[in-house]
């Protein structure tokens, strides 16, 4: 594996590893609350259109031209990255509550208590199908985003694929292993790290699309990388000299405000 | 025609939400800083140095505006 073959690896497998702990949880949700054999079903569900949809944009992006590939993918790359480090440092800082499986899971767990049970077709229960349909592709299109642009920019869609594989089956297993939602992951931190991986992939790769010359070819990117994280980091320090809700003495159990499945 | 119109509003804000998230200034900053990039790749000054001020500058603000919210 090359340099960056081994950040490819990486970038991928943390951003699948959040996603995979998130959609994890509201299958456990559901799985626990109503029906395991749904649930299932809306996992297979999710897993097959997840599956179309990147046979049908995987051949599609790998088919346009790398520069005009890289200009794309690098600037949604970019608004991507800076999206959840924007979040990451708000969250870090104590301006917004941190991402929280255990109260995200308790609030799933009694929505799917007090729903009504509705049979449909072979689903013997239609909430828990949707619900555990909707959390994995939901967070899966955001698997499918990070493997099919990381892969195809670097020429390398199976190492990005074996990435994220490996990410979900460690989650995966560890879920079920524990019955429990993973709160012990570092999720907080491990979506820190990813936001600064897409930002500078992105900056690199928008940087290259737009004609740029990086200095040094690829090993900009082990400048630009610190570089990121050591700015996000500072931003990080100076927000938290300004105070917040929860500023200072960032609360390991915050409540967040709602489950959003796609919140980076 | 009322629900495929609702769908469709739904399907727009769902990928506008995916892609451009809480801060449309942070998109329509990228996009600038790729057409400034590429406007200067085209002189013979370098231009590889916009793009990492471009996010020097935007995520502060992002993060500023947030703050005050």
């Amino acid at each position: 594996m090359t340099g960056t073959g081994g950040a490819l690896f990486a970038a991928v497998f943390l951003a699948c590893a959040v996603e995979a702990v998130e959609a994890v949880t509201i299958v456990l949700a559901a799985g626990t609350a109503r029906s395991w054999r749904s649930a299932g079903y809306g996992v297979v569900a999710a897993l097959a259109a997840l599956a179309v949809i990147t046979a049908a944009l995987g051949p599609a992006l790998t088919a346009i031209p790398l520069d005009a590939l890289r200009l794309l993918v690098g600037g949604l790359l970019l608004v991507f990255g800076l999206q959840w480090l924007r979040k990451a440092v708000l969250r870090a800082s104590g301006h917004k509550d941190l991402h929280d499986e255990d109260a995200i899971f308790a609030r799933q767990l009694e929505k799917a208590r007090t729903a009504e049970a509705q049979r449909r077709g072979a689903v013997p229960d239609w909430y828990s199908f949707t619900l555990s349909f909707k959390g994995v592709l939901l967070e899966g299109l955001e698997v499918v985003f990070i493997v099919l642009t990381f892969g195809a920019n670097d020429h390398d869609v199976p190492l990005a694929a074996v990435a994220a594989l490996c990410a979900a089956a460690v989650v995966v297993a560890a879920g079920f292993a524990v019955k429990a939602p993973l709160a012990k992951v570092p999720e907080n931190t491990m979506k820190f790290a990813v936001g600064v991986m897409l930002t500078s992939f992105g900056v690199f790769w928008g940087g290259e699309g737009a004609q740029a010359h990086w200095p040094g070819s690829d090993a900009a990117l082990l400048v630009i990388v610190p570089v990121v994280a050591v700015f996000a980091i500072a931003l990080t320090a100076v927000l938290r000299t300004q105070g917040g809700p929860g500023a200072g003495a960032a609360p390991a159990g915050a409540p967040t405000a709602a489950l959003d499945p796609v919140e980076h | 025609m009322r629900t495929l119109t609702g769908r469709l509003r739904a399907f727009g804000a769902f990928w506008y939400d995916f892609v451009v998230g809480d801060d449309w200034r942070v998109a329509a900053s990228v996009v600038v800083a790729l057409a400034v990039t590429y406007g200067v790749s085209r002189t013979s000054v370098p231009a590889w140095w916009i793009m990492p001020v471009g996010v020097v500058l935007v995520l502060p603000w992002s993060l500023w505006r947030a703050r005050r919210k």
